[in-house]
């Protein structure tokens, strides 16, 4: 039975309008659009149950074996039905069948009950034809998830009365995987064909193992003889780079050094060494998330992850399942935290790039945008959790993969039920758990999808749409179970599945034994692998003691949350798997965890004096000698100097090469670059705050619910018209203190291109500088590190790995380096490194990207600051040190290139900056206070003059351009080297164009009121400081040099530069 | 009547906690209640002395705001409801809950059809929207939860379907003639609601409901703009009146 639900004509349909919008840009000749629900179920449901439910009876009509279309849009001209695959998650579906069962008194027939939806898109184009309307529907579905039916006015066809669903299906025997005496080709092709994304040697360490004469006594006691698929699959999930962080632990050569680990070298070391003097800091690396002391009597975690490959492919599913996926880590903390924040850092390819320049199988980016988008939207609102802070890169490497940071924050009390909440641990006998959705072959082989490049043979069955509302339900009732003491311990299925979440708890009891049969599924037919790892969402998995599972049962059904012990935890050593009355896996749990050969890489750095600007899609390699040399002396002014101090055989750069002034000049084509309008600055100005990289972000965060839990005091807004920016939010973990934890975040890739160290710094120092510019403590906080890297790996597809992967190990040292310096801790952390796209035969990579996530503690939140300018009169001041580092930066990109040192924090003189900046905050002497980031001090300028809506009078004559630090960077690899680039190819900046523009590291824009000025100078005695001027009642924005009026701007054609990006969004207005 | 407050919880509300706070702040007990429980147990309403349902998306909203526990409403609760509000129950709706009300046909009546006579839809933008806005009260006297209310009280919207919409003419007159609209957006209309209308109550004026939330300004430290440097904090928030007037009138 077919029934359909519109609104009424007459009302304004925003969901109307929104697809008119988006048909309109395709399709010039629309004149309407009119989107219907349409709601297929059962004919044994009476339509008045079903109209009831979705016919909003002022607004609505419902429509029962007729269409709606002949009655809202009688003109229409075509019709685009869009349904859900069948298999994939349709939760309005799903909440229709949840609603007939629990409204009304009449029992459903049988369960589960025929139910799908799908929505109609009414067209109204009388002279476009099926061809160009079947062009267009692409805009309104995703082909891998949806199926679209397409008719004409002419076109008799019904639409169907029901969409297909999955069909019932024999169960496959579970079969067994021969490895005895097969090559390593063939293992491997063994490995590609299964997408198991484990190499050869991998494959053999299994196949030796298997091999073993005592593993296969035990077998044949056991009756199992050969691998089966369950235990291959099983080992591939585990061992998947996205589990298992290969590359993080690989052993890696690098000069004349060998690095034991990444991991284990700049993260976990730097970490145990911090936390001797930071006892607030519980719990590190060992759970789903970083544990560490608010109060007293309150913990809170943190946590973030990536959820790039999904997201490529479905832009909405991916990122809602980011978000509820990253919710179960903060849920599957200890014995349960409660979520009470997420954050997301999205970088996406220019959304205003030509469709043109998209290339073949990629999805535009203003679509890959939109989608994620919406995903946040819906995942973040109907979960209740406020999103507190986050950012929105745009840059054209990301057009091959989007990057969706998801993180999630949560609070849990010390003690539950009269133990620490964060310690878990299964033991013996308890049952094992599965709590939530059911299983299907949603998220078959996710684990491994993201371990490999996307092309176009990616696996669809990866994607999966997150339900945030049984989620909810989930989380409710586990706290409940934790408060009740009825866990020993508790983790998310994330990755890998029961596979991965059972597999790690039963690390701390010692084994496990799991009846398959028992675990609920959407549907029959599942293989015994598929039920072991499919990603099927919204499930955790818990161990109960025996004593409690009644209660606990019983108390799920209480939640309406769906709950099935399926087997028992042990100590026997072994994963015992059961399926269909057979034995189908018994691995041991030794080989699982350690039986993964460690990978060894090399890391060969190129400095910048021997390679020249990063491009898309291009190897970066060494130059010839004929390449650098001449150039030597033709550096740029300002550019780091670096003592060749360092071995090793990457250190060539030097004095001795060739001459090659024109070879750079091909290389670096100036005549590509924009002609800048370089003295006018204050154009510049109107340029930078129009750019979509600065540009207000108020279309896009607006629709967040950043304030639900009422716990937010810094929101993503600040000023008077709240419509400023905020460096980062923060929030309340207990009600009825006024203790807050801020939220903050640093990301710059374009620092990268010159030397990942400087990239690696400067993102924690831009987090931990947010931290401190709303009003924290900086030796209260603690960082978390997600890596996002093209393949690095070297091999005939990726020719550039070496460099590349000594890329990711300058990053590390630049992160720790700054860790250190700051006392920060990494508390969590994550990292995913195959982000290429192979699409119309060539190889887009992302740059590589370090996100720094940091909370920290801010002791009275009434004492918290933001941008925007308070008061005219009051006093501008310019803390930290400016140096020629434009490098990397948005006037480098808008005007460049310079191609010099990107910023890099001086970290004795920004850590001194920071205390003694906390010491101010705490004393109540500023009035406001912004980081300097992208834009440097220009673009901070505008920004709290546009929150405050007040003008502001600056002279820059006062600012001390400190020269770059001449020191190496202490790394062992090379220094950064001369530029090689001739001068004719870049751009030399102004001194004036680096006190505007720069984005040297450690800035703040402060305001003093001039009663405080003494006492706050006198703060910031022997660190770098300028007064520069005053704030002005009158609204312009004005730069003067040495008395020379630079420019002066009125704030009113800021405001609406600042806004361009929001107009751009909403539809408003054309690209520039 | 008792102070003490059932509210409602489960299936995808989740401004519950804040609500609970801010009755309790006003010196209520509260008694968070799972809709299922409600369900099973009508007469349950009857020891209590307000009913809270709270904000968030019950159902995911899959069907339309609030749609599944209106339908619930209407067919297991109305009743129960009414006999609680004649025998001196007061109810508020915020947000999800308002839609709930107003979808239930309790808010701000029935029409002679039977239906609703007012609905929620989708905001004129066609999208979510976070924002704190002035809301403007008229006619205080005509519920016991704005008694002495008059000024313009700044909280926060949120919400995607908050466009306040009468059945017909007939049914927005007899409302604005006996003053049941008693909350207005002040300023700019942020979601194309007729008349701006933000809340109304029903024609005995216990029940009242509102898409802004009251709750999300439980402090004064959660004010979007920052209170200047060195200046005394700013008191309690003055919408929180309304908590303080609820829990006042349950008690008489």
């Amino acid at each position: 039975m077919r029934i359909e639900s519109a609104f009424h004509p007459h009302l304004p349909d925003g969901r109307s309008a929104t697809s008119l919008r988006k048909l309109a840009s395709l399709l010039p000749d629309i004149t309407a659009c009119t989107v219907i629900d349409v709601y297929c179920v059962d004919d044994r449901i009476q339509p008045d149950r079903i109209i009831d439910l979705v016919c909003d009876p002022v607004a609505q009509a419902g429509y029962i074996g007729r269409a709606a279309r002949d009655t809202v849009l009688p003109e229409w001209t075509h019709v685009v039905e869009v349904a859900p695959r069948p298999g994939v998650t349709d939760p309005v579906a799903r909440t229709l069948e949840s609603a007939l069962r629990r409204v009304g008194s009449n029992p459903l027939p049988d369960n589960p009950v025929p139910c799908r939806t799908a929505l109609q898109y009414v067209i109204e184009a009388p002279t476009a034809s099926l061809t160009t309307i079947s062009a267009c529907s692409k805009a309104l579905y995703n082909p891998l998830i949806q199926i679209c039916e397409i008719r004409e006015r002419s076109d008799r066809t019904p639409l169907p009365d029901m969409y297909p669903h999955v069909e019932h299906m024999t169960i496959p025997d579970v079969q067994t995987v021969p490895l005895d005496g097969l090559t390593v080709e063939e293992l491997s092709r063994l490995s590609t064909e299964r997408l198991l994304a484990l190499e050869g040697t991998e494959m053999q360490a299994i196949q030796a193992y298997f091999a073993r004469e005592d593993v296969r006594t035990d077998r044949q006691s056991h009756g199992l003889a050969a691998a089966t698929d369950v235990e291959i699959e099983m080992l591939a999930q585990t061992w998947s780079e996205h589990c298992k962080h290969k590359i993080f632990a690989a052993e890696v050569r690098y000069g004349d050094r060998t690095i034991d680990g990444l991991f284990r070298t700049y993260i976990a070391a730097l970490t145990r060494e911090l936390i001797e003097h930071r006892r607030d800091t519980v719990s590190v690396f060992d759970d789903n998330s970083g544990v560490v002391e608010f109060d007293e009597d309150t913990l809170v975690c943190f946590k973030a992850e990536t959820h790039n490959s999904p997201s490529a492919l479905d832009p909405y599913g991916g990122a809602i399942t980011g978000i509820v996926g990253v919710n179960r880590d903060i849920l599957g903390t200890g014995r349960g935290a409660r979520p009470i924040f997420n954050t997301n850092v999205l970088c996406f390819g220019d959304p205003e790039t030509p469709a043109d320049d998209v290339p073949g199988m990629l999805l535009h980016p203003r679509r890959v945008l939109d989608g994620v988008h919406h995903g946040i939207v819906d995942g973040g609102n109907q979960s209740g959790i406020p999103v507190v802070a986050g950012a929105v890169l745009f840059d054209e490497s990301y057009m091959g993969k989007p990057l969706v940071f998801c993180g999630t924050g949560g609070v849990m009390p010390r003690l539950t039920a009269g133990e620490p909440a964060w310690e878990k641990a299964a033991r013996p006998g308890d049952c094992a758990v599965m709590v939530g959705g059911r299983i299907g072959k949603d998220g078959i082989h996710g684990a491994t999808f993201s371990s490999l490049a996307l092309d176009e043979t990616s696996p669809t069955s990866a994607v999966q749409i997150g339900d945030p509302i049984t989620q909810k339900k989930m989380i409710e009732f586990l706290l409940e179970a934790r408060d009740a003491g009825y866990l020993s311990s508790l983790t998310d299925n994330g990755a890998g599945g029961l596979s991965s979440s059972l597999g790690e708890m039963a690390r701390e009891s010692g084994g496990i034994r799991v009846n398959l049969d028992l675990c609920p599924l959407k549907y029959p037919g599942l293989a015994a692998w598929e039920i072991w790892v499919s990603e099927s969402q919204e499930r955790m998995s818990a161990a109960v003691p025996p004593e409690h599972l009644d209660a606990f049962l019983a108390l799920a059904e209480r939640h309406d949350v769906e709950a099935t012990s399926i087997g028992e935890f042990t100590d026997s050593g072994y994963i015992e798997l059961e399926h269909q009355k057979q034995k189908v896996c018994r691995l041991s749990m030794e080989f699982i965890h350690h039986g993964l050969p460690r990978m060894k890489l090399t890391a060969s750095w190129i400095p910048p004096g021997e390679r020249g600007p990063w491009r898309l899609g291009e190897t970066v390699a060494r130059r010839g000698p004929a390449a650098a040399a001449e150039t030597n002396s033709a550096a740029g002014t300002n550019s780091a100097a670096g003592t060749d101090n360092a071995a090793g055989a990457d250190n060539a750069a030097g004095a001795d090469h060739a001459a090659g002034a024109d070879h750079a000049a091909e290389t670096y084509d100036t005549a590509a670059a924009p002609s800048a309008p370089r003295d006018d600055h204050g154009a510049t100005l109107l340029q930078m705050l129009s750019d979509s990289a600065i540009g207000s972000r108020e279309y896009l965060v607006r629709q967040y619910d950043h304030e639900v839990q009422a716990r937010t005091v810094g929101k993503p807004f600040a000023g008077v018209e709240a419509d400023g920016p905020s460096d980062g939010g923060v929030v309340l973990p207990r009600h009825g203190s006024k203790r807050g934890l801020t939220v903050t975040h640093g990301v710059c890739p374009r620092y990268g291109d010159w030397d990942g160290y400087h990239m690696g710094a400067a993102a924690v120092d831009e987090a931990m500088r947010a931290h401190v510019a709303l009003g924290g403590d900086p030796a209260q906080a603690w960082a978390l590190d997600n890596f996002c890297w093209p393949d690095p790996v070297q091999s005939e597809r990726t020719p550039d790995g070496e460099y590349k992967l000594a890329q990711l190990v300058r990053t590390c040292e630049g992160m720790a380096d700054a860790c250190r310096a700051y006392s920060a801790p990494l508390i969590s952390g994550k990292d995913s490194m195959k982000n290429d796209a192979r699409a119309d035969g060539k190889v887009i990579s992302i740059r590589p990207t370090l996100l720094m996530s940091l909370m920290g503690i801010m002791p009275d939140v009434s004492k918290r600051l933001d941008p925007a300018f308070r008061a005219p009169g009051d006093c501008v001041y310019l803390l930290g040190a400016t140096r020629g580092e434009l490098g990397g930066t948005t006037w480098d990109r808008l005007y460049g290139p310079v191609w010099e040192p990107s910023p890099r924090p001086v970290l004795d003189e920004t850590a001194e900056l920071y205390a003694r900046f906390f010491a101010a905050a705490q004393q109540g002497l500023m009035q406001s206070a912004h980081d300097l980031s992208d834009g440097g001090l220009g673009v901070a300028l505008a920004e709290s003059a546009i929150a405050g809506r007040l003008g502001v009078h600056v002279d820059l004559s006062g600012i001390v351009e400190k020269p770059l630090v001449q020191e190496p960077i202490p790394a062992s690899g090379s220094p950064a080297g001369e530029p090689q680039v001739s001068q004719s190819a870049v751009v030399h900046p102004s001194s004036t164009d680096r006190l505007l523009w720069s984005e040297s590291c450690g800035r703040f824009l402060v305001t003093v009121a001039p009663s405080d000025a003494a006492a706050f100078e006198q703060v910031l005695q022997d660190v770098a400081w300028a007064r520069i001027g005053n704030v002005s009642a009158e609204p312009q924005i004005r730069v003067d040099e040495g008395g020379r009026t630079l420019f002066d701007v009125a704030l009113e054609a800021c405001v609406h530069a600042w806004h361009r990006f929001d107009r751009f969004l909403a539809g408003k207005e054309k690209r520039s | 009547m008792s102070s003490t407050v059932c509210l409602l919880t489960g299936f995808g509300i989740n401004a519950d906690a804040e609500l609970a706070l801010a009755f309790e702040n006003a010196g209520a007990t509260v008694s968070p209640t799972h809709v299922s429980a409600l369900q099973k147990h009508a007469d349950l309403l009857h020891s209590y002395g307000i009913l809270a349902v709270p904000g968030g998306f019950s159902f995911g909203d899959h069907l339309g705001s609030g749609m599944v526990l209106a339908s619930l409403f209407r067919s297991e609760l109305a009743t129960s409801i009414r006999q609680f509000v004649v025998d001196g129950g007061l109810v508020i709706g915020i947000c999800n809950g308002f839609q709930i009300l107003v979808k239930a046909g309790l808010l701000p009546d029935v029409h002679e059809t039977g239906e609703p006579s007012a609905s929620l839809v989708w905001n004129d933008s066609g999208h979510f929207v976070d924002r704190w806005v002035g809301v403007r009260i008229e006619r205080p006297e005509t519920s016991p939860w704005l008694s002495g209310m008059s000024e313009t009280y700044e909280m926060p919207i949120r919400h995607g379907e908050g466009r306040f919409l009468f059945r017909d003419d007939d049914a927005r007159q007899r409302v604005l003639d006996r003053g049941l609209a008693t909350l207005y957006y002040a300023g700019a209309n942020p979601n194309g609601s007729q008349d701006a209308i933000a809340g109304i109550t029903d024609s005995s004026g216990r029940i009242i409901g509102m898409m802004p939330h009251p709750e999300a300004y439980l402090y004064p430290e959660l004010h979007p703009v920052r209170t200047p440097q060195g200046s005394s904090v700013a008191g309690e928030p003055p919408i929180l009146q309304l908590f303080r007037n609820g829990v006042a009138a349950a008690l008489r």
